[in-house]
C-alpha cells in the first residue's frame, strides 16, 4: 500500500466508483446469514426453519415475540436479520417490530396470511423492510439477504455522508466498504451485523422504515448531550425515551436517538473489545464527524497552497490518505469522532477547548492549508491537516504564515522535510483517525483504524492527538493516533498530551500496521517510524521535528525513539519558541511512555490538559484522519475480530518498549501534559 | 422391480391429491424441502400440522357454542388455521377457512357455522387420504424427486 501513493492504490478496498455489494459480499455469502424467525405458528415454523436452512442460513426459530426480544437484546450482534408473524399471541408483531427497530436497527421482514393492503400498509409504516404472505415460499426466502446488505449500504453511505465526502471519498468509502463488508463477512457474520451494521448503520432507519426522515446530523454538542443522558440514566438503563426527554431536543425523535444508542452501544463495546456490529458503528461516526471533518480538508489544502507540502508529499498524502481512507475514510472519521465523542466526555470538551485555544494558532495551520490543493477528501486532509500540523506542516504553516502558532513554527522547522511529512500526515492523520475511532470501540473502525494508523503513522500528529483522549479506552489504538493527531496541529504537544497514551496498547498494534503501510510508501519509511514512534511514545510532533531538524531521513525511519530522543534535542536546538515543543517533547516521551503502559488513561488526561488544544485541531484532524485512516483499514481491520487491532497493539507496544528510553522516565500518570506550556 | 408398482402407484395416489385440489402447489414445495438429511420431512410437517391445528378445530367449535357469537375472536382462530393449512397446501381446508373468515367479517353467525362444518368435513378427508399416502410412501420407499402437479 505504502508504495501506491496514487489514488486508489491504498485503499485496500476494491477501489470502485460506486459501492457494489459485490465488493462487499465475500463470495460465501449469502450463506450463514443469521435469521431470526418468530412465528407462533408451529408448522410454519418448522418449514420456515427448514426453508432458511436449506438457503444455507444460519436459523434460530422462537415461538413467541417476547422470548425474541430478549434473545436479540442479549445477543446484539447475534443476528442478521429478523423474520416475524404479524399475529402473535404474546405480542403483536408490528410492536415486536418496533422494538427491533429501535433498539437493534436489524432489518424486520414481516409475514402473515393476511394480504388485506390495510395490513401490507402498516408493515410498511412500522418500518418492515418487507413483507411476504403466506404460504412462504423458499424463493422469497432466498432473497433476503438483500434487505441485509441494503443497511450495509446505506450506513455506509451515511457515513461518507456526514464527513463531507466527496466524490472521490465516496469511492474510498466504497471501497472500503466492500473491504469492510468482506472483511466483516469473512471474519464472521456476526462481525458484519450492525448494523452493523451497520455494520451499520446510518441510513438506521431508512431501510427498515419506509418513511424517509429528514437525517439527524449527530453534532458533537448534540452527542454530548446524548452521552450526557446516557450516563445519567446508566448506560444499562438508557432508553431511548428516556434519554430523549432528558435530552430536550426539539425535533430529535425518539427514532433517532435509539439508533444512535444503538450506535452508541457498539461503539462502547468496541472500546471494550468487543467487535461491534461495523455498520451501526459506522453510520454513527458519520455523524459525529460530520461536522469535524471540514477542517480537515482545509488543512491539507492549505498545506499544499502554501507550498510547504511538497507536491510530492502532498500527493503522498493526499495517495495516503485517498488510499488508506478511501475506502475506510468514511469509517475512521467516523470512528475517530466516535471516539472522540464517545468514549469520553471530556474528550468533546476538550476538543471545543482545544479547538478555540487552538484555533488561533491553528487557525493558521488550516489557512495554510486552504491555499493547498488538496485531492484528498476532507476527511484525509484532516488527517493530514493533523499530520502535516504535527509534522511538516507545521514547519509549512510557519514558513507560510509565520505567524502560526510557535509551536507550528517550530514544528515546522523540526519537519523540515516536508515530504516526509506530508507522507506522515498523511498516514498520520490517516491512521490517527481510523485507529482512534477504532478505539472508539468500533471493531471495525478500530481495526480499521490501526490499519489506517499503519499508513498515517506518518502523522504521528494525529495519533497524538490529545485531544482524543477518550479514546484511550478502549482501542488506545484510536487514542493514539487521536492524540497525535490533536498535538501536532497546534503543538508540538500533541505527543506528550495525546491521550492516545493510553492508547498506547493499541498503538503498539498501531504501528504495526503503520509500519506495513508505511513500507509501501517508501519514503514515508522515515515517517512510519516516527509515526509509530510517536503514536507510541512520542507525541507525533517529535519525530517529525526530529526528522526535520535532523533532516535525516534515516533517523527519522530508524527509530522512533531515536527521533524521540532527537525532537527533544533538535526541537531545543531548533530553537523551538514554542514552551510547548518541549513541553511536548516531554509530554512526548510522557505519552509515549504512557502509550507504552498500554492505554493508560491517566495519560489521556494528561493528553487531555494539552490536547485542549490540540482538541480543536485533533477533532478536525482526528475527525478527518479517522474517516481517512478508516478507509485505510484494511477489512481484516474493519470488522470486529480484533485481531488487527491487537495485532496493532502489540506492535505498538513493541514498539514502545523500543522507543526512547525517555518515555520511561516519565510516569505516565504523571504525563504531565500540564506541564506543556500550551 | 418391486418398488416400482408401488411408486406408480404413490405418484398415482399424490397426482389425484393435487387434481383434485385437496393439495396445492405449497405441498410441493415441503416435498423440495425433504432431503437425505430429513427424509420424511413432509409427513413431520403434515404430522405437527394436525396435531396443532386440532387444537385450533377446538377452539372454534367451543366458541361457536357460546352465543353470542365473537366474531373477532372466531376470527382470530380461523386466521392461525389458514395459515398453518396454507403451508402444507391444504387447498380445501385454505379456501373453507377463508369462507368463514368472511362470514366472521360480515357477523353471519349461520354462515361460520356451515362452514365450519365443511371445513371439519375436509380437514378429515384430507387427513385421511394424507395418511394412506405416506403409508403407501414408507411402504415404496424414499421417492426420488417431486414432482410438480399436472
Amino acid at each position: 500500500m505504502n508504495s501506491n501513493i496514487g489514488k486508489g492504490s491504498m485503499s485496500t478496498a476494491s477501489s470502485s466508483a460506486a459501492w457494489k455489494a459485490g465488493d462487499v459480499v465475500p463470495d460465501r455469502f449469502p450463506a450463514g446469514l443469521r435469521v431470526l424467525v418468530v412465528d407462533d405458528d408451529p408448522t410454519c415454523l418448522m418449514i420456515l426453519e427448514k426453508m432458511l436452512r436449506t438457503c444455507l442460513y444460519e436459523v434460530t426459530k422462537c415461538n413467541r415475540a417476547e422470548t425474541a426480544l430478549s434473545m436479540l437484546r442479549e445477543n446484539k450482534n447475534g443476528f442478521d436479520i429478523v423474520i416475524s408473524d404479524v399475529h402473535m399471541p404474546d405480542m403483536d408483531g408490528f410492536k415486536l417490530l418496533e422494538h427491533i427497530g429501535l433498539e437493534m436497527d436489524l432489518p424486520v421482514i414481516m409475514m402473515s396470511a393476511d394480504d388485506g393492503k390495510h395490513v401490507v400498509m402498516k408493515g410498511v409504516t412500522h418500518g418492515a423492510c418487507d413483507y411476504l404472505i403466506k404460504p412462504v415460499r423458499i424463493e422469497a426466502l432466498k432473497n433476503i439477504w438483500q434487505h441485509v446488505v441494503r443497511k450495509w449500504k446505506n450506513e455506509w453511505k451515511d457515513f461518507e455522508q456526514s464527513g463531507s465526502v466527496e466524490e472521490g471519498d465516496r469511492q474510498q468509502k466504497q471501497s472500503e466498504d466492500a473491504d469492510y463488508s468482506s472483511s466483516a463477512n469473512e471474519g464472521n457474520w456476526k462481525s458484519s451485523k450492525k448494523r452493523k451494521d451497520d455494520e451499520d448503520e446510518t441510513d438506521e432507519r431508512d431501510d427498515s422504515s419506509t418513511l424517509k426522515k429528514p437525517r439527524v446530523v449527530w453534532s458533537v454538542e448534540l452527542h454530548q448531550q446524548f452521552v450526557a443522558a446516557v450516563n445519567q440514566l446508566g448506560i444499562d438503563k438508557a432508553v431511548p425515551k428516556k434519554i430523549l426527554e432528558l435530552m430536550n431536543v426539539p425535533g430529535l425523535t425518539r427514532e433517532n436517538v435509539a439508533s444512535h444508542l444503538q450506535k452508541y452501544r457498539l461503539y462502547l463495546r468496541r472500546l471494550s473489545g468487543v467487535s461491534q456490529h461495523q455498520n451501526s458503528f459506522m453510520s454513527h461516526q458519520e455523524e459525529t464527524f460530520g461536522p469535524l471533518s471540514s477542517l480537515n480538508g482545509l488543512d491539507l489544502q492549505t498545506l499544499a497552497a502554501t507550498g510547504q507540502l511538497p507536491a510530492e508529499s502532498l500527493a503522498t498524502l493526499q495517495a495516503a490518505g485517498l488510499g488508506r481512507s478511501t475506502a475506510k475514510s468514511g469509517v475512521p472519521m467516523a470512528l475517530v469522532d466516535q471516539r472522540n465523542i464517545f468514549s469520553f466526555e471530556n474528550p468533546k470538551l476538550r476538543f471545543g477547548e482545544g479547538q478555540q485555544q487552538h484555533i488561533n494558532g491553528n487557525n493558521k495551520q488550516i489557512n495554510l492549508l486552504h491555499g493547498i490543493p488538496m485531492t484528498m477528501e476532507p476527511k484525509q486532509l484532516v488527517g493530514l491537516h493533523h499530520t502535516a500540523q504535527s509534522i511538516g506542516n507545521v514547519n509549512m504553516q510557519v514558513t507560510s504564515h509565520g505567524a502560526q502558532s510557535g509551536q507550528n513554527n517550530s514544528l515546522l522547522m523540526q519537519m523540515g522535510q516536508p515530504q516526509s511529512r506530508g507522507h506522515i500526515l498523511n498516514d498520520a492523520t490517516v491512521g490517527h483517525a481510523p485507529r482512534l475511532l477504532s478505539s472508539m470501540g468500533q471493531p471495525i473502525l478500530s481495526n480499521g483504524i490501526a490499519a489506517n494508523v499503519s499508513t498515517r503513522n506518518r502523522i504521528p500528529e494525529n495519533i497524538r492527538a490529545p485531544g482524543y483522549n477518550p479514546v484511550s479506552q478502549a482501542s488506545s489504538m484510536l487514542n493514539f493516533p487521536m492524540n497525535h493527531a490533536s498535538e501536532l496541529p497546534g503543538n508540538i504537544l500533541p505527543l506528550g498530551s495525546t491521550p492516545g497514551m493510553s492508547s498506547l496498547t493499541s498503538k503498539g498494534t498501531f504501528q504495526e500496521d503503520v509500519n506495513s503501510e508505511i513500507k509501501g510508501s517508501g519514503g514515508f519509511m522515515p515517517s512510519y517510524d516516527i509515526f509509530n514512534d510517536l503514536n507510541q511514545h512520542k507525541p507525533q510532533s517529535w519525530e517529525l521535528q526530529n526528522v526535520s531538524m535532523t533532516s535525516d531521513a534515516s533517523q527519522r525511519s530508524n527509530s522512533l525513539q531515536g527521533n524521540l530522543d532527537l525532537t527533544q534535542s533538535v526541537l531545543v536546538q531548533q530553537g523551538i519558541s514554542s514552551g510547548q515543543m518541549n513541553g511536548q517533547n516531554r509530554s512526548a516521551a510522557v505519552v509515549s511512555k504512557a502509550m507504552c503502559s498500554a492505554g493508560d488513561f491517566s495519560e489521556q488526561r494528561n493528553a487531555q490538559n494539552v490536547n485542549q488544544h490540540f482538541n480543536t485541531l485533533l477533532v478536525d484532524n482526528t475527525i478527518r484522519v479517522k474517516s481517512e485512516i478508516v478507509a485505510d483499514v484494511s477489512p481484516a481491520n474493519l470488522f470486529p475480530d480484533h485481531f488487527g487491532q491487537e495485532d496493532l497493539m502489540s506492535a505498538l507496544l513493541k514498539q514502545q518498549e523500543g522507543i526512547a528510553p525517555a518515555e520511561n522516565e516519565f510516569d505516565f500518570d504523571g504525563y504531565s501534559m500540564d506541564n506543556i506550556p500550551e | 422391480m418391486e418398488r416400482n408398482p408401488m411408486r406408480r402407484q404413490l405418484a398415482v395416489m399424490r397426482q389425484s391429491l393435487f387434481d383434485q385440489g385437496y393439495l396445492d402447489e405449497q405441498f410441493v414445495q415441503l416435498e423440495e424441502l425433504q432431503d437425505d438429511a430429513n427424509p420424511n420431512f413432509v409427513e413431520e410437517v403434515v404430522t405437527l400440522y394436525y396435531r396443532d391445528s386440532a387444537r385450533l378445530i377446538l377452539n372454534v367449535e367451543q366458541a361457536l357454542e357460546r352465543k353470542p357469537f365473537d366474531f373477532n375472536k372466531l376470527d382470530g382462530y380461523m386466521h392461525q388455521f389458514k395459515g398453518s393449512s396454507s403451508s402444507i397446501g391444504a387447498k380445501k381446508v385454505k379456501a373453507e377457512s377463508t369462507l368463514f373468515r368472511e362470514y366472521c367479517k360480515s357477523g353471519n353467525g349461520e354462515g361460520c357455522m356451515r362452514t365450519f362444518q365443511q371445513l371439519k368435513k375436509e380437514y378429515a378427508t384430507l387427513r385421511k387420504k394424507l395418511e394412506a399416502y405416506f403409508q403407501l410412501a414408507r411402504q415404496a420407499g424414499p421417492m426420488e424427486t417431486a414432482c410438480h402437479p399436472k
